[in-house]
């Protein structure tokens, strides 16, 4: 269920890389185990982070979650549509349901991530320590 | 509160259970040094002990035995014996802040009615549950400013803010990256609005202005709202006479975009000043960084009304450090009989309050002004509380009419906040014509005698 093409940070955030483009935004089994998403709280563009640093919070009916950048970068793009509905990420956390897209700052970060096939391992590994 | 005694034997077999021989071992770790001998009197009778106090309670002025005129943020109102009644009974009075919250439904639809009426009064969207009192809600306003300005470090505030109020602020931000700048009045007693708005700058994340101000002037809120959006930066409004709400418009009407401070002038008594009662309200667009307890009405499974705690994904329970504030309580006792004593008087009732306080201080500020020796130093409008300027130093003054039974009012030098000669004088709905003409009676013969 978690796409191939995608690369994965042990905090649940997820990043899509096209070119010197990054999406962001959380995984299947982070918004599961959220549960209801009610608010997203989002940088403004411009802003430019480095990989693992807060870059916002995701709110539920029952927990604030942090989130953290995948990878260096500066923000482009936030996405308006699940601030406005942040049912969105619940729905579809891997395609509308992105949080934000950054310009890279850097090639080599990517490579430190996990696959689709490790995260769901890690994933198992994690539920298994419950 | 339960008195729990403990006997010989008691004492006994908890020292054997610690493995200690008497109970000054347990404090052997003091060293003897500073050790401080208490040197209590002999016990008492249950009788001596009430004499004793009662001639204790005998030195003491009170607003029941005194023509009263202090103010300065705590103001003698009415307090209707139905309120007391109604507070004291121990479904209410037991019950401290709901940590179980939703089995407490009359506990939160108080809770929820307070916050309805502060909202009406300030003229905002969203009220917290109440806070302790209004010093810390005005530092919870500015930090809540602090964070949705997202990196700003300054407050602009005006040095008409009750000066315990800005020591307040300056103690919290003391170890903060956050600088204070204040804003002095101008002759007409009013936050000088040219040095406010010159003041804000492009790393201000709030202005907070008090109205009625320390000095009992009305400031025009639309001024200090113009000031503050002009830089993105917030606007404060700061109230610590609440009464004046009911009859000046409400700040957030004015373009305020957060009210705070002190809710005791509705319906909690002075007791010695405190406990109080803190307000905090702000609009819709910036309720999840409002710290506290809030409350919200919903539906029950059933389809019934119910009320609930609402956006607990904010407080330190669940959010830990990262928690909008360490408040996580609030002042549940007061609010309740605040939110009692609002709706014992309705719209009307508190609106009448506050014109009788008004009519009635204007009346005594005429009378004051007329005084020979005596001055008002400002001239901005006001609404219950005045500032005058006597022909001598108010403190020895004020002392000599407390003596013929009045409290004449609150010397400026108790706060270092201005000239010897300067005080200040509150009137309420409380206050008497005959207690007002006895005051201008002895504030003229005491004029006379310096």
């Amino acid at each position: 269920m978690n796409p191939d093409d995608l690369h994965y940070t042990r905090s649940h955030e997820w990043v899509r890389i096209n070119g010197q483009i990054g999406t962001i935004g959380i995984t299947e089994h982070a918004q599961k185990e959220l549960g209801e998403i009610v608010y997203l709280e989002l940088p403004e563009v411009g802003h430019v982070y480095n990989a693992e640093e807060e870059f916002g919070t995701v709110e539920s009916v029952k927990a604030v979650s942090e989130i953290y950048t995948p990878v260096s970068g500066e923000v482009i793009e936030v996405n308006k549509g699940a601030v406005g509905q942040p049912g969105i990420v619940n729905d579809d956390p891997f395609g509308d349901g992105w949080l934000i897209k950054l310009k890279l700052s850097s090639d080599e970060e990517v490579g430190k991530l996990m696959s689709a096939e490790q995260y769901a391992e890690y994933v198992q590994s994690e539920e298994k320590a419950k | 509160m339960k008195y729990l005694p403990i006997s010989d034997a008691d004492r006994a077999e908890m020292l054997a259970t610690i493995g200690v021989s008497s109970v000054d071992q347990l404090f052997a770790a003091i060293p003897p040094s500073v050790r401080q001998d208490p040197k209590l009197p002999p016990p008492l009778s249950e009788i001596e002990i009430r004499r004793l106090f009662g001639d204790l309670e005998k030195k003491n002025a009170n607003a029941q035995k005194t023509a009263f005129f202090l103010g300065a943020g705590l103001y003698h109102h009415y307090t209707s014996a139905i309120a007391d009644q109604m507070l004291y009974r121990s479904e209410w009075l037991t019950s401290y802040t709901p940590y179980q919250p939703e089995v407490s439904q009359g506990t939160l639809q108080s809770i929820f009615e307070f916050q309805t009426h502060i909202c009406l009064l300030t003229g905002l969207d969203v009220a917290n549950a109440s806070l302790y009192e209004g010093a810390s809600a005005l530092v919870e306003g500015l930090l809540m400013a602090e964070r949705l300005s997202r990196g700003r470090t300054r407050a602009v505030l005006s040095q008409a803010i009750h000066p315990e109020y800005r020591e307040t602020v300056r103690t919290y931000f003391a170890n903060l990256a956050l600088d204070v700048v204040e804003v002095p009045v101008g002759p007409d007693g009013a936050t000088d609005q040219r040095a406010l708005a010159t003041a804000v700058d492009e790393k201000t994340f709030a202005v907070a202005v008090q109205s009625p101000n320390f000095y009992g002037i009305v400031e025009d809120w639309g001024a200090v709202s113009t000031a503050a959006h002009a830089k993105g930066a917030l606007g404060i409004a700061v109230v610590a006479e609440a009464v004046s709400l009911a009859l000046l418009v409400p700040p957030g009407e004015k373009g305020l975009d957060i009210a705070c401070g002190e809710a005791q002038s509705l319906g909690v008594p002075m007791q010695d000043g405190g406990p109080v009662l803190g307000f905090l309200a702000c609009r819709t667009a910036h309720e999840r960084q409002i710290p506290g307890r809030l409350v919200g009405q919903t539906r029950d499974a059933e389809g019934r009304r119910a009320f609930c705690l609402t956006l607990s994904t904010r407080e330190q329970h669940i959010r830990r450090e990262k928690a909008t504030s360490n408040i996580c309580t609030n002042q549940g006792l007061m609010a309740l009989a605040a939110n009692i004593h609002m709706s014992l008087l309705g719209k009307r009732g508190l609106r009448e309050v506050a014109q009788q306080s008004h009519a009635k201080a204007e009346y005594l500020k005429g009378r004051i002004s007329a005084l020979p020796g005596y001055r008002l130093p400002y001239q901005g409008p006001t609404f219950n509380e005045f500032l005058v300027e006597g022909p001598r130093s108010a403190v020895p003054m004020i002392r000599d009419l407390a003596g013929r039974g009045i409290l004449a009012g609150i010397p400026l030098s108790r706060f270092g906040a201005g000239p010897a000669n300067r005080f200040l004088v509150a009137v309420t709905e409380m206050n008497t014509r005959e207690e007002m003409d006895r005051l201008v009676s002895a504030l003229s013969e005491t004029g006379r005698e310096r």
